[in-house]
């Protein structure tokens, strides 16, 4: 009997970068979307028999063709990307199943096929990055998945997203070139690629000029897609304008998998080797994270459009990712981590429910949706849980993040002390831009005569998995939490 | 002449600040993306230097040839595929722009602010 499990890692690029063009050929209404919808669903289950592999202490290494190693191209799963593979298959997979209408009415139907196609490029792309182990190959990707994104966001029909998307282009590729400029000083100072051997071999340059500039490279390009801020502009706009079901997908997912190459270029191949990378990396980005924490959620406060708000809010989560991995500590990382996981749920939870509440009304703008509630109560049902989530209210998965990244901040003295003020302060303004929906929703009069009531019970029941899986991940979170140590340390394990 | 004999890169660092000169002050859209396009062109001149040596040939093995000099062939190999990129990223590009035209009439970015903010 052949053991089939090790060749998982290829099949997770595999299955959904061949689905893409077979999803082309089928034109007969809403083939394309199953075919899209099973290859999605079939990737999320490649990437929970990975996990459940590495929660078994299994370490998958595959190497393509039977090439060896430094020569050959190399494919790897470990925690960290077993967590963010679920991220990403899990949110493509959910997305999937509740857009069909919402993207069937946004898309016209002869170019759908086209337009699924692209989405299973985007998936292609965006798993490839936590599998490959080669620094190219990782550029590859980034590039699939990011002109596939660009597509998907220019998809719809609002025009709006024409010039959002030429920036988002623009802003990307020049993220993605820096990157290519740094692993081309680093190829050009050890001759190699695969980023295991990378590590070792640097050791023996780590003293020279290009490394450091590579390393500069590297950190502002991953952290320009990222949406790091003050590179965050291409972001709010991007996501407001793309069709509802594709920033469900790309608002829980496209940026944490530039963070998790951020993370891993950093910890693993610049710490070990320059001296005093761990002391920069936290002074640069620290005040970048805090920055984005409390601007953007002060911006998401007065924003009026309800998918602008949520899109402010990512760039300010995005900054918790990044203080978490600012302190330089186990408990810091293990709580930025476990924070990619969580606010994916609340994030892709959140923009579910907008994506329900975009089937009743045509525009989503916070006057609009004034006795929201009365119309649609499961819905804002679930809008509220997940915004709870967001916030990091007790009991759903947000709040073990937040707990984790306070914890973790405490361990730093006085500073520590102002991290936390910074923290429970956007806590709060998070909480008061939730409410501001909430309170249009459930206490504003109804304007207009209402057309028709709940959303449809697909998208609603997608929905609420979602929400309720917020709620499981808060009081049982140990699938996350196992994942995230584990990542910490190996991703520390290079610091004294 | 220790400074002027690193000329490809000097080279490839004044194409790369052309470029993104280019991306970061021109309002046309069709000049951002030239720009771009020499933005990575010049990332691509990187590669091609790094990998040549003084004098190599191509790696091939040749009967009668003793001790041949070889230009490292991997560079060149990683750079046709980041050439492919770029061109596709040029061409969604321009295909974006083709459909901003049919939009908003203009391929201006001051133009297309102006009536998204009416």
């Amino acid at each position: 009997m052949i053991d089939w499990s090790v060749h998982l890692p290829a099949l997770q690029v595999i299955v959904p970068m061949l689905s893409a063009p077979f999803a082309l050929l089928l034109r007969p209404r809403g083939l394309a979307w199953a075919a899209a919808v099973a290859a999605s669903l079939f990737a999320f289950a490649i990437a929970v028999m990975l996990t459940l592999g590495v929660l078994d202490g299994r370490n998958f290494e595959y190497q393509m063709g039977n090439w060896p190693a430094p020569y050959g191209i190399e494919l790897g799963v470990d925690a960290f990307s077993a967590l963010v593979l679920l991220v990403i298959t899990g949110a493509s997979s959910l997305a999937l199943l509740a857009g069909r209408r919402s993207l069937d009415a946004d898309i016209e139907e002869d170019r759908q096929p086209l337009f699924y196609a692209a989405w299973l490029l985007a998936l292609a792309g965006l798993v490839g990055i936590p599998v490959a182990a080669d620094a190219f190959n990782i550029f590859v990707f980034m590039e699939i998945s990011s002109l596939a994104s660009y597509v998907l966001i220019a998809g719809g029909p609002d025009r709006r997203a024409l010039p959002a998307v030429f920036k988002y282009l623009i802003m990307g590729t020049i993220g993605a070139t820096f990157y290519l400029i740094g692993i081309g000083l680093i190829y050009l100072m050890t001759g190699t690629l695969n980023l295991a051997d990378m590590e070792l071999r640097i050791h023996e340059v780590a003293d020279q000029k290009p490394i450091l500039v590579a390393a500069g490279f590297i950190t502002i390009g991953l952290a320009l897609k990222a949406a790091v801020f003050p590179l965050h502009v291409w972001l709010p706009n991007a996501y407001t304008y793309a069709p509802n079901a594709v920033t469900v997908f790309l608002a829980a997912c496209a940026t944490k998998v530039s963070l998790y190459l951020l993370l891993r270029f950093d910890f693993l191949v610049f710490q070990p080797n320059l001296i005093g990378h761990d002391v920069q990396f936290s002074y640069f980005l620290m005040p970048l994270a805090v920055l984005a924490i409390l601007i953007a959620s002060l911006v998401a406060l007065f924003e009026k459009n309800l998918k602008r708000l949520f899109a402010y809010s990512s760039v300010a989560q995005i900054g918790y990712i990044l203080l978490g991995a600012s302190l330089v500590s186990v408990a810091g990382l293990t709580a930025s981590v476990v924070h990619i996981f969580n606010h994916a749920l609340a994030k892709g939870a959140l923009f579910l429910a907008i994506a329900c509440l975009a089937t009743r009304y045509s525009s989503l703008r916070l006057e609009n949706l004034a006795g929201a509630a009365r119309r649609m109560p499961w819905t804002m049902g679930a809008f509220v849980l997940a915004g709870f989530s967001l916030v990091g209210v007790p009991g759903t998965a947000g709040f073990i993040s937040k707990w984790y990244l306070m914890t973790a901040a405490l361990d730093h003295g006085s500073v520590g002390v102002v991290l936390v003020m910074a923290i429970v302060i956007s806590s709060l303004i998070a909480l008061a831009y939730v409410w501001r929906v909430i309170e249009a929703a459930y206490f504003g009069e109804p304007k207009g005569a209402a057309s028709g009531g709940e959303a449809p019970v697909g998208i609603l029941a997608v929905t609420w998995i979602a929400a309720l899986a917020n709620l499981y991940y808060g009081l049982a979170p140990s699938l996350p939490v196992t994942l995230a140590s584990t990542a910490a340390e190996s991703l520390l394990r290079h610091v004294p | 002449m220790e400074l002027l004999g690193l000329y490809h890169y000097w080279v490839f660092a004044v194409l790369l600040m052309i470029g993104f000169y280019a991306v970061i002050a021109k309002s046309n859209l069709i000049k951002k993306l030239i720009g771009l396009s020499i933005f990575q062109s010049a990332v691509f001149l990187l590669y091609i230097t790094m990998g040549k040596v003084d004098g190599g040939t191509a790696p091939i093995i040749q009967a009668g040839v003793e001790n041949p000099v070889f230009s490292n062939p991997l560079p060149q190999v990683l750079i046709l595929t980041a050439i492919v990129v770029g061109i596709s990223t040029t061409a969604l590009g321009l295909g974006i722009v083709v459909r901003i035209k049919e939009e908003y009439g203009s391929i201006e970015e001051s133009d297309i602010q102006e009536i998204d903010r009416r």
